[in-house]
Order: structure tokens, then sequence, then C-alpha cells
């Protein structure tokens, strides 16, 4: 057989090199042949037995998972427990039994078959993975009906690299870290089991690979590369050398940057920033604790009123923003209000097709004009304030006029709430997005209206440069080192701290190595940016004194040019011995 | 017989923890109760029945109860529902 790069989807990061072990979970004979009258009792009586077995069993597996990976994995095995214990499954069962004459096994087998087959033609993607439970619960009560002892991924001794058609939740459970290095599945995505289970106990996964099983050999060298989402087969020298390379580069970098997260965001001359994420959807906080991030520093809202036929209701607002504060456990939640129109559109709200939609109604725009939308945002925002600590931010203010107008809208909002008492934290703070050249210019005009400010540095730099982010030809243009955004974000942090106020960051270079140490240098108090890369920013900042990086971003601020401005960025860092990789 | 109308608004639907509270909470009422999601209708106390209607966020749901403790089943199972399913 020839080498061969099969292309899955990365499930889970990492790079793993080892011997593969195909886990073939060889489909089971059951006998379909009829029973006599007489013999039902006694199949009656197996079912019971393999059900008290599986019970047991699946409790064994519950405090495993508990142990391994914690309660919110372990509970998926509640819910395995709940379906065995369901009493239409086991009255499917019993029916195929007393009155179709099938024997205990291949009762057990039709009804879980009967199940699994509906849950995998159902639409959503969450009920289709929960097949693997069906199949998975199906399996284990049909080997103990067919007396078989459990399958178990714990019996090795040796490193393995698993290579399986699928993997149930409980193979992922009983999965021994010490020596599985990581897995490759025919079946499967990002949400699948085996991929969760993969990121919490860290070891890479690749999926959706189709017949991996029959192109893999049990034994033979395989590469498994879930940062790409490759599986490589019979690897040459060259393969192998260059990816033990990487395999040895990628673990020390993770293991490096993973005692960041728990590690404040401070310089070693004590100036303290914080590192905090962006998000859209209240299932991205998990990511940005496990990275340990100080907070969020910008909640996209618009997710929740995507792909929806009508404008989500106060209640669904209020229960997403309250989730996300609740997980967030006190730490910084700045909710953004509506930042629709520009590029992003609704189904439930329909856009007036405009010529410049950039320059167009959007955004606080449009939620001054139509303030039934707006009230509705508020009232879930400030609800949720009673939560956690919740913080407010208008996108796209182009001056202290529309500050003004929100503002007094806000108090209005907040006094039919206090008319309702319904609890909220009166003292919620309020800042703006700054992405509008004008809002920069005249943020000593702002600052007294308002507690903080955030720079979007992705429109700032579209609109201050006169460059659409989109269009490819202009690309180059695109520079958000250039000198009048450093000056612009340099105004405003300066007006904020003359005010006793913050500056935050959760545009794009806000996570932008190159650009952390001249932010810092700048005085930026808070960096938001996707979880995925407030590691290597705190890494970063750890290592630079306040005092350099101040002088660090003076000498930017004396370049003329945006590639004047990046290349003695990345050659500070480099003399600085921060090293990237 | 006595029933309800709710729309589901935890942010998972009735998936797998939210089911399990559902019908470990309908089982332990005497009547037969129903959840009803358009013209599908299932025994509330099978999880892999609740399961199958595949109930997200935002479905409206008539639960129906018959039985001496209907009132109560509803109203009990109704809360549920609107305390977010333990989400």
């Amino acid at each position: 057989m020839s080498k061969l790069i099969i292309q899955g989807i990365a499930g889970a990061q990492g790079i793993a090199i080892g011997k593969a072990f195909v886990y073939a979970q060889q489909k089971l004979i059951v006998d379909t042949r009829l029973i006599s009258p007489e013999k039902m009792a006694g199949e009656l009586e197996r079912l019971a037995t393999a059900m008290e077995s599986t019970r047991d069993q699946l409790a064994h597996v519950r405090a495993k998972a508990l142990e391994k990976a914690g309660e919110e994995h372990a509970s998926i095995f509640d819910a395995h427990i709940a379906i065995l214990e369901d009493p239409s499954f086991l009255d499917d069962i019993k029916g195929l039994i007393e009155n179709d004459c099938q024997t205990a096994a291949c009762a057990v087998d039709n009804v879980a078959a009967q199940y699994v087959t509906l849950f995998s033609e159902m639409e959503d993607e969450y009920m289709r993975e929960r097949a693997a439970d069906l199949k998975d619960i199906g399996g284990r009560l049909l080997r103990n009906v067919l007396g078989l002892n459990p399958l178990e991924l714990d019996q090795f001794d040796d490193e393995v690299i698993v290579i399986a058609h699928d993997l149930t939740p409980s193979d992922t459970v009983s999965l021994d870290k010490r020596y599985v290095k990581g897995f490759a599945v025919n079946i499967g995505g990002r949400t699948s089991h085996a991929a969760i289970i993969a990121r919490t106990v860290e070891v890479p996964a690749v999926l959706g690979l189709g017949d991996i099983t029959e192109k893999v050999q049990d034994g033979e060298i395989v590469i498994l590369d879930g940062i790409n989402g490759l599986v490589i087969t019979q690897p040459n020298e060259c393969q192998l050398d260059e990816y033990c390379k990487l395999a040895a580069k990628y673990n020390a970098a993770r293991d490096e940057l993973k005692k960041m997260a728990t590690l404040p965001a401070v310089t070693p001359d004590g100036r303290h920033v914080e590192i905090a994420a962006n998000i859209g959807v209240p299932g991205d906080v998990e990511a940005v604790l496990a990275n340990g991030g100080d907070g969020v520093g910008l909640y996209r809202t618009e997710f929740l009123y995507m792909g929806q036929d009508q404008l989500p209701d106060e209640e669904k607002q209020f229960q997403a923003y309250k989730a996300v504060a609740e997980s967030l456990d006190g730490k910084p939640l700045i909710i953004r209000t509506l930042d629709i129109g520009g590029d992003k559109e609704l189904k439930c709200f329909a856009l007036p097709h405009e010529p410049n939609p950039f320059l167009g109604w959007r955004a606080i725009r449009i939620c001054l004009d139509r303030r039934d939308i707006f009230r509705t945002q508020l009232r879930a925002i400030l609800r949720a304030s009673a939560y956690g600590n919740v913080l407010i931010m208008y996108p796209m203010i182009s001056g202290v006029g529309e500050v003004r107008q929100a503002n007094a809208f806000l108090a209005e909002v907040k006094e039919e709430l206090r008319q309702d008492s319904i609890p909220f934290d009166k003292n919620i703070k309020v800042g703006i997005m700054v992405e509008i050249p004008s809002a920069a210019i005249t943020a000593d005009i702002i600052a007294p209206e308002v507690d903080f400010f955030s720079i979007g540095t992705n429109d700032l730099c579209q609109y201050t440069l006169a460059v659409d982010r989109m269009n490819e030809q202009i690309s180059g243009l695109y520079q958000p080192m250039h000198p009048a955004i450093l000056r612009l974000v340099k105004n405003v942090i300066d007006v904020s701290h003359r005010h006793g106020k913050f500056t935050g960051m959760c545009g794009e270079l806000a996570g932008e190595p190159l650009a952390a140490v001249i932010l810092l240098g700048l005085g930026l108090d808070e960096f938001s940016m996707s979880a995925s890369s407030m590691l290597l920013v705190k890494k970063i900042i750890r290592q630079v004194s306040f005092k350099a990086a101040k002088e660090i971003a003076e000498h930017a601020l004396t370049l003329q040019t945006a590639e004047q401005i990046n290349e003695y960025a990345a050659q500070t860092l480099k003399e600085l011995g921060l090293n990237l990789d | 017989m006595y029933e309800q109308r709710i729309v589901v608004t935890n942010k998972s639907g009735l998936h797998a923890r939210p089911a399990n509270l559902f019908t470990k909470t309908a089982a332990t009422f005497q009547s037969k109760i129903s959840v009803a999601k358009g013209d599908k209708s299932a025994d509330a106390k099978s999880i892999l029945k609740v399961l199958s209607l595949g109930i997200n966020a935002g479905t409206e749901l008539i639960i129906s109860a018959d039985g001496p403790d209907e009132r109560q089943a509803v109203a009990a199972l109704i809360e549920l529902i609107e305390a977010g399913l333990g989400e």
C-alpha cells in the first residue's frame, strides 16, 4: 500500500505519531430465528439480567467519566441511564419478544436500530449526533444479552493512535490517556462526543475521514495531524522527521502557553492589563475561561438576531445574556448593542438596499430610530446585569449627540424597570465603541458621558484609511498599524485616562502579537480578542516592561509609514527575545 | 383532561439533559401526560419519545395530562420549562 494523505475534519488540535490500533467494533451476529412460546420466559429473564448488568456498567463508566473529564461529561451517562430506564424502550423490546417471538438479542438490536435510524434522520445536527448515544446503549445492552464482556479502550500497554469507525461516549471515556495519543474516526464532526472529549483531555482527533478503518492496518505507523485535519499513512522518513519536529514544537509551545492561563497579565514592572475575549454565543465562554480570560470585552449580540424569522424577544435575549454573565462569575462582560447593517443582514429585519451600506443606516443609528428594538435589548441587558458584572457598549457612535440620546433612552428604560421592581445593576457602566474617526478625534467631548471606550480597529481602519476591507484589489492599503490609526488610538487612550476612564480594544489588532508591545506602551487597559489568541498576547505582556513598551510606542509614533512601523515592531520583538513561534 | 401551551426558551431545547429532567419530573405524577409539537405527540414520561420530537428553543408545545393529578402535573412541567430546564 502506498502512502496516503487523508483529509478529514480537525476535531481536536495537536499532532501525534504512533502505531495504529484499529478498533474494530465488529458487527455482532444476532440470531434472527424465532423462538417457541415456552422459551419466552427465559428470554425475558435474560433481558432483565442484561438490563441489570448494563445499569451497573453505566454507573461505573459514569464514575470514571466524572474522575477523568468532570461533571459535564459524566452527565452524558445520566442520559444513557435514563434511556435504559425509559419505559417505552423496555416495552418496545418486550413487545418484540412477547408478540413477535424474537430472541432478546434480536429484539434489543431491532429496537436500538429503529431509534438510531429515527435520530440520524433528524434535521438538527445535535440530535443526529445523539444517534451515537442510542448505538452506544444498544450495543452495550446487546453485548450483555449475549454474555460478552464490554468493549474497553483502556487495555493498552503501548502508545497507540486509535482508528475507529466511530467512538461512542463510553469509548471516549474509557480511553486511557497514558497510551492513547489521539484518534481518527470515519464519521462525525466538531460537535461529536469524540471531538468534545478529545479537546477536554487534550489529545488530537481527526473525524469524518470516510473509511479510514479500511485504509489503515493494525500496527502500522500513522501520523495524525489534528491541526490541519489530516491522517498520513505509510509516512516516509522525510514526513516522519518533519512531523516529529512539528509535534515537539507544538507540544512545547502549548505547554509553555498553558502556564499563562492561570497567571495575571502584568508586566515585570507591575503594569496590569486585562486580556479579554470577543464572543458571539454563550457557548464561547467555555474557551474564554479555559484560556484564563479576564472577561469578555465584546459580546456580539447579532448572533441572537441572525437566522431567525422574527426579532428575538426580551426573554430570549435575557436568558442568553444572563447565561454568559453567570458563567463569567463576576468577571466583566461588555455587551455590545445590536450592530447590524454594513455587511451584516438579518432575515427577521429587512434593511433597505443602500448604495453605501457601511456609511448608511446601521447599528446605533437603527436603534435610535427603532426604539422598540432598542428598548427590548436594553431591558434584557439591564435585567441580566443583576446576575453578573455587565457593561453596555454602543456601536458606531460618530459624536457626543448620539451618546446623549442613547443614554437618555437608557435612563428611561431603567426607570421602567424600577417602576416594575425588576432588579438590575443601578451603576451599570456604559461605553462606546470607537470605530468612526470622528469619535476618536472628539473623544475629549464624549469622555464625560461614558465610563469607557473600546476601540474597534477593523472599522476604524476602514473608515480612516478609506479602504474597503473586502476589496482584494486594495487589500494592501488596509493597514491597522498606519500612523494615523496609532495616533487616533493614542488620543483615545490619553483622553480616557485624563478623565479617569479606561480604554479597551476589541478589534483584531488587539490580538495581533506584533502590535501588543506598542498598544501596551500606548497605555491600552484592556485587550479583547478571540479566545485562542489570549495566551500568546499575555505571554508577550508578561515579558516586556511597561517602561520599555512606552519607549517603543513613542518611537513607533515618530515613524512615517505602516511598513516602517511593522518592521520596527517585528525587530523590537526579536530584540526583546520574544519568540512568537 | 387539562392542557396548556408553552414556548421552550432554554438554549438547547428539549435535548439530552433537559429532556432527562423533564421526563423524570413527568414520571413523578400518576396522570397520563403527553407533550405535543405540531401534529406529533409523545409520552412525556419517555425520554426517547420526547427526544424523538426534536424540540428546539423557540418550539411551541402543548402539554396535556389526564388523571387524578393532571393540573399539578401540567403546572409543574410548565414551571420547569419556564425556569429553563436546569440550564
